[in-house]
């Protein structure tokens, strides 16, 4: 690989990972804060109202810290990867474009006026704003995943003069590998604002303060880290193995170390992938299992690493541990969350100290985990920048240099760092302040 | 036709960005030098708060545009001005975080380290922005493939620097009367005095680029004469200019602010009719034609089934856009806004 070649990957890695810590919250809070918007209005109980109040604090900061972050992102398409632009954009532009008059408008007009005007507006046009803003954060994912599924699983295209060009939106939009992906991505999300929310509520427990808002929070991130860790696994992440063994077998070879082609694969729980000697060390294997996750067949025939070319194969290690650290983390997720589900159901979670601090300290994760699942699929999908069209050598811009790249990626790492203890410290002394009476936009 | 629809649905909604986040990144410009107690920074803070967001979607919205209409456009000026552009977005970081989190930790020193962001950030911005326009009316040097290399400091060349200065100046006097329109008080007399005063600085640099453009880019008075009704963009920006004085001086805020939106719409939309249907000049002496409409345009599908989408979009964003508007319509004072609870 060239100079600029790296450098403007670890950009786009850089920038892009920082990026998801932010709306992979947002995403799932949303729907969060909308269901304690509702249940303040249906059960006339302001708890909830105050609740939502504090949640939405968080997601302020949170959000703009996406928005800035975000901008970047698509800026980079034509500043790094010009080849890229050049080739996809009439094809990648369209979901980016929709995102921007279909999404963004909504959520960033609608915040506002759910920040700043619940005593300006009528309390269910309030609550309107609640939902337009999930409903925003939600749209503008399934935009991200459908231009990011193109890139895995081109659809609806032809290429004239050496450029794809779109031929049915509707293929785009129902992608089959956006559909799968998509609940897969959103239930990640959901995850991390549950187990986000139930952190903090552990927090208030253990150091007995804001308890009564405590409690709400367990309550209702427990229940839907519960939900949605299962979902998480099945159906979700299940249609979306079978997805990629269908559409990339090769990105599901490298996900399970699986260097020869056999009938019966078996699944490696555990296992060092030795590209030298073309095997898995020390592995720890279910017999047959993969070929059935695959092809529902215990016999079925899975293609090994060695069937493809070198130049075709992804770095195997980096797909192979990031897709392991996703799984072992789901599972640990359902288990934490089924154990604290239980005691909840017992009535004594509260009382668990053990268990709280598990919650509180949880709270990482489910971010590692998110991060180790996009490592998977946009790692997986190498050499290949648009999946057996262009090759990301083949991307990028041919007027930017190396060093203008390392120079800039320097530069968002200096800020990134400086905006990222920020926002922590920010959001520290949100949670320290815990849910006020106040109603912001005094009069 | 579709990509003529297409140019004037780029130059609109890049317009619109001006105007909506044009009033927002003035208020920055200003912020340090009109709005001087902390409640008055609270307030021209506060006035801007709830729809800044809001403001520079456009400018996402507008990237987004050019991607999926002219991705040979988008590729080659993106990667043409690689460090002006990082700069934009670190700037627009910057920004963005320092509206945020200003309010969000009680101590003085917090909120003048983020004023100080906020203020530089957008007289970096305004600058920025000018000198863009600036380089894309003067052309730039292409080569046969419309790529081009455009060093930093090319960029920085005397006509896009006065469109930079012109750009924050005229900001500027947007931000005042948007200020005008929403304070009371001390800050209200500032904001007005202000508005006139950057606008005879407004005036004088408008002249000066005008005559500059004549000679940095000669084409430019071609479609004027090919087309006479275009003359009326720019008797637009004249009629606005003359408008500016008029309702200042009867303390008249809304017709102030609605005339320097509309002579930013006169300046920029005079600016893309002498460019049709360039997108991206060539500098003379360069080895290719321009960028235009057709030679960097995507497939007709993609475009055709884009611009419903941007029309069925934009219709949906109009209608609560102006509901929102309108939530926040009035005056704007230190408790409004952003507040600790």
């Amino acid at each position: 690989m060239n100079d600029a070649l790296i450098a403007d990957r670890w950009q786009f890695g850089f920038t892009i990972m920082f990026h998801y810590l932010f709306p992979v919250l947002t995403m799932g809070l949303g729907v969060l804060i909308a269901t304690l918007k509702t249940l303040h209005l249906r059960r006339k109980d302001d708890r909830y109202g105050q609740l939502a109040r504090f949640w939405a604090r968080i997601f302020a900061i949170t959000f703009a810290m996406g928005v800035v972050t975000g901008i970047p992102m698509e800026f980079q398409f034509g500043t790094n990867w010009a080849r890229f632009s050049h080739f996809a954009g009439g094809v990648v532009g369209q979901t980016l474009f929709m995102e921007g008059v279909f999404a963004f408008f909504a959520e960033s007009s609608f915040l506002g006026l759910f920040l700043l005007g619940e005593k300006r507006v009528p309390s269910l046009v309030h609550w309107f704003s609640a939902v337009m803003v999930a409903a925003g954060a939600i749209l503008s994912g399934f935009f991200i995943v459908a231009t990011d599924a193109w890139m895995q699983h081109p659809v609806g295209y032809e290429i004239v003069d050496g450029r794809a060009q779109l031929t049915s939106l509707w293929a785009l939009l129902t992608n089959p590998y956006a559909l799968s992906q998509y609940p897969h991505v959103i239930s990640g999300s959901m995850v991390t604002a549950s187990m986000v929310m139930a952190a903090v509520g552990a927090y208030y427990l253990l150091s007995r303060k804001y308890e009564e808002a405590g409690r709400d929070c367990l309550r209702v991130g427990v229940i839907s880290g519960l939900v949605f860790s299962l979902a998480s696994l099945f159906p979700t992440g299940a249609m979306n193995g079978e997805n990629v063994t269908r559409y990339q077998p090769v990105k599901m070879a490298a996900m399970e170390g699986l260097f020869r082609t056999q009938e019966g694969a078996p699944m490696a729980i555990i296992g060092m992938p030795d590209t030298e000697r073309r095997d898995l060390m020390d592995p720890i294997l279910v017999p047959r299992m993969l070929s059935y996750l695959a092809y529902g067949d215990f016999r079925a025939r899975v293609v090994g690493l060695d069937d493809y070319p070198r130049d075709q194969q992804p770095p195997v290690e980096l797909v192979y541990y990031s897709y392991h650290i996703m799984l072992g983390l789901g599972t640990i997720f359902i288990a934490v969350m089924s154990l604290s589900a239980f005691l909840l159901w017992r009535g004594t979670l509260f009382r668990s100290r053990w268990m709280l601090w598990v919650l509180m300290l949880a709270m990482p994760f489910p971010y590692i985990a998110n991060q180790a699942g996009w490592i998977v699929a946009e790692v997986g999908r190498q050499p290949w920048v648009v999946w057996g069209l262009q090759r990301t050598e083949d991307a990028t811009s041919t007027n930017v240099t190396g060093g203008m790249t390392w120079f800039t990626l320097l530069g968002f790492m200096g800020l990134y760092a400086l905006i990222g203890l920020l926002y922590l410290f920010v959001a520290a002394r949100i949670v320290e302040a815990g849910p006020g009476d106040a109603v912001r936009n005094g009069s | 036709m579709v990509n003529t629809l297409w140019f004037l649905v780029l130059a609109g909604m890049l317009t619109t960005y001006a105007v909506l986040d044009g009033f927002d990144l003035g208020v920055g410009v200003l912020h340090l030098l009109i709005a001087r107690t902390p409640e008055d920074r609270a307030t021209a803070i506060g006035a801007i708060g709830p729809v800044w967001n809001g403001n520079e979607v456009w400018l996402i919205a507008a990237g987004g545009s050019m991607v999926v209409a002219f991705p040979h456009l988008y590729a080659a000026a993106f990667s043409g001005f690689y460090l002006a552009l990082m700069l934009v977005l670190w700037l627009l970081v910057l920004r963005g975080i320092g509206i945020e989190f200003r309010h969000q930790v009680d101590n003085l020193l917090w909120r003048e380290a983020w004023d100080v962001t906020f203020s530089l950030s957008s007289v970096l911005l305004a600058v920025l922005f000018g000198a863009a326009v600036g380089n894309v009316l003067r052309g730039v040097p292409l080569d046969f493939e419309g790529n081009f290399q455009g060093s930093f400091v090319l960029l920085l060349n005397p006509f896009a620097l006065l469109c930079g200065v012109l750009s924050v100046v005229t900001l500027a006097m947007h931000g005042a009367s948007y200020l005008a329109l929403k304070t009371t008080g001390a800050l209200q007399t500032r904001a007005r005095r202000a508005t006139v005063v950057l606008w005879a600085g407004t005036l004088a640099l408008l002249v000066l680029v005008a005559a500059s453009s004549f000679v940095v880019q000669p084409q430019f008075t071609a479609n004027f004469s090919r087309w006479p009704f275009l003359v009326l963009v720019p008797l637009l920006g004249l009629a606005a200019a003359g408008a500016i004085p008029f309702f200042a001086r009867r303390e008249r805020d809304g017709m102030t602010f609605v005339s320097t939106g509309a002579l930013i719409v006169g300046v920029l939309g005079s600016a893309a009719a002498g460019l049709y249907p360039r997108l991206l000049p060539a500098l003379p002496g360069s080895s290719s034609a321009a960028l235009d409409i057709h030679n960097s345009a995507s497939g007709h599908y993609s475009m055709k089934v884009a611009l419903v989408m941007y029309l069925v979009g934009i219709a949906i964003v109009l209608g609560y856009l102006v509901k929102v508007y309108w939530v926040w319509r009035g005056k704007v004072t230190s408790e409004h806004g952003y507040r600790l609870p």
